[in-house]
């Protein structure tokens, strides 16, 4: 089977570091933390207040009324990032173009503000009537359904709900559909917007979340803070983003995935280095060629000394060589948007040779003992790089990347 | 019932024993209780006497809240307990 090879021609993102590429990617070279305090409707109810939150945002500068009452946060955030990433791609979607592009994305938990304010309104105000648009503003599949309305893709569009590896799951699909022959261009990437009263409850009743800061691979790191945003790319088949002489960011080279079928929160060594070695592989890339990995890197003891550990096996020597930074140290955990915002990094790193640091660090640990960038960026030329995902439920997602 | 009674009484539900099944000197790993069944001890302890726990799951063992035994725990309830009275 003949194999097409994938870039990536557009880029676009809302997030806490800022509200698009340039100025998120700005942040990340200048180790900027967009974790802050929590600004939302009770948070002195909750024991966890700090949040990669999306600041000086306001929907009605983006959006009309109409589009509001259908709009949940985490389809603004997607339509946002989707506008940046096709105007920088240039494409021009029309004909059979438009019959075959469809739209992958990933999302854990989709509308969550908008069962939020419902569930207020009907349980704490005892209303008896909700807004008749309630359902699709909540639906996982809003956000993909309206980049497809809005560019008018007809081609093979769905939501990919896999937890923290969501984006993941979802660009690695748009990756495979692209290669196969199936589309010549794609829209992927993930959203997410669960800073609201319940979203931040809910993982607040694990104990994993940390209430000062994420500091990933630290010794003195104590959890998890979760973050919002979208961040949204355009795939596209090399042969066609060259005819049209489009701008190329980075090759797609590899994907895999793996599940631990372990534990239900507990990560597995072997289930992340199946997966690693799987998109290497994939890929046809030597361990030796990979510079850089953004990390999954969450900020708890369990995913930092497991996802080293794993690292390790898989490179051998090699891993002492390679750098490895968490990007969640600065915009926080996106949960099913996440490794779309970290791909942002990888995507830097193989263009503007620039590397990503691990903000927040203070302490070394010997069992996360890898060269983690810690606290500045660094200006190092790679080739080649993955992106890690691992999310509960024991399920993992590798993505591969090399310059072009 | 005595907070003594009421924590291992948890304890056991959450094992899947009998009360008389635990013992004083038991470790939850001896228990059977494992990080998400702790999590949800600590859950029900909270629920139960209405305190708060000082524990976080990245760093179990270096939490406030001795979880060494059920004797280490039984204490520590105690004490929340009082403090809160």
């Amino acid at each position: 089977m003949t194999q097409n090879r994938v870039v990536i021609t557009g880029v676009g993102t809302i997030n806490a570091l800022g509200h698009n590429a340039a100025t998120t990617l700005e942040a990340m070279r200048e180790g900027r933390c967009g974790i802050g305090p929590l600004d939302i409707r009770d948070v002195d109810r909750l024991g966890v207040k700090i949040g990669g939150q999306v600041r000086d945002y306001d929907e009605t500068t983006h959006f009309n009324r109409q589009q509001i009452v259908l709009y949940d946060r985490f389809t603004q955030f997607t339509l946002l990032a989707a506008k940046e990433a096709t105007d920088q791609s240039g494409i021009n979607f029309s004909g059979e173009l438009s019959d075959t592009t469809g739209v992958v994305l990933g999302t854990a938990a989709g509308g969550v503000n908008t069962w939020d304010d419902n569930y207020r309104s009907v349980y704490e105000d005892g209303k008896n009537r909700v807004h008749p648009f309630v359902i699709p503003k909540l639906m996982n599949n809003a956000a993909a359904s309206h980049v497809s309305m809005e560019y008018n893709l007809r081609g093979p569009t769905f939501t990919v709900a896999t937890a923290c590896a969501s984006s993941n799951h979802a660009m690695g699909q748009a990756f495979h559909m692209i290669r196969s022959g199936m589309a010549k261009a794609m829209i992927t990437g993930g959203s997410e917007s669960m800073l609201c009263f319940g979203g931040v409850k809910a993982w607040e009743g694990l104990r994993v979340m940390s209430k000062d800061a994420c500091r990933p691979f630290s010794a003195n790191r104590n959890g998890m803070v979760q973050g919002e945003g979208a961040a949204v790319f355009v795939f596209e088949n090399y042969d066609h983003a060259k005819a049209r002489g489009a701008d190329i960011l980075a090759e797609v080279v590899g994907f895999a995935m793996t599940s631990d079928a372990s534990d239900i929160v507990m990560p597995s060594k072997q289930g992340a280095g199946r997966a690693i070695s799987g998109a290497l592989r994939d890929a046809g890339l030597n361990r030796e060629d990979i510079g850089y990995i953004n990390a999954h890197g969450t900020g708890t003891a369990a995913n930092d000394k497991t996802e080293c550990a794993a690292v390790a096996d898989v490179f051998g020597k090699h891993a002492d060589k390679l750098m490895i930074s968490s990007t969640k140290s600065m915009h926080g955990h996106l949960i099913g948007g996440t490794g779309a915002v970290e791909l942002l990094a990888c995507v830097m790193a193989l263009r503007d040779g620039i590397i990503a640091p691990t903000i927040g660090y203070e302490e070394p640990d010997p069992e996360c003992a890898l060269d983690v960038v810690p606290n500045e960026a660094r200006e190092v030329k790679v080739s080649a790089v993955l992106s890690n995902a691992f999310a509960f439920g024991g399920l993992n997602a590798v993505l591969a990347l090399r310059k072009v | 019932m005595s907070v003594k009674d009421r924590v291992m009484k948890i304890i056991a539900e959450q094992a899947v024993l009998d009360v008389e099944d635990v013992k004083m000197d038991s470790t939850l790993e001896d228990l059977g209780i494992d990080s998400l069944g702790l999590v949800e001890s600590i859950f029900s302890i909270e629920e139960e006497f209405d305190i708060q726990v000082p524990f976080n799951a990245n760093e179990p063992g270096e939490s406030e809240f001795d979880i060494s035994s059920v004797a280490s725990i039984v204490k520590a309830v105690e004490t929340l307990v009082s403090e809160q009275a």
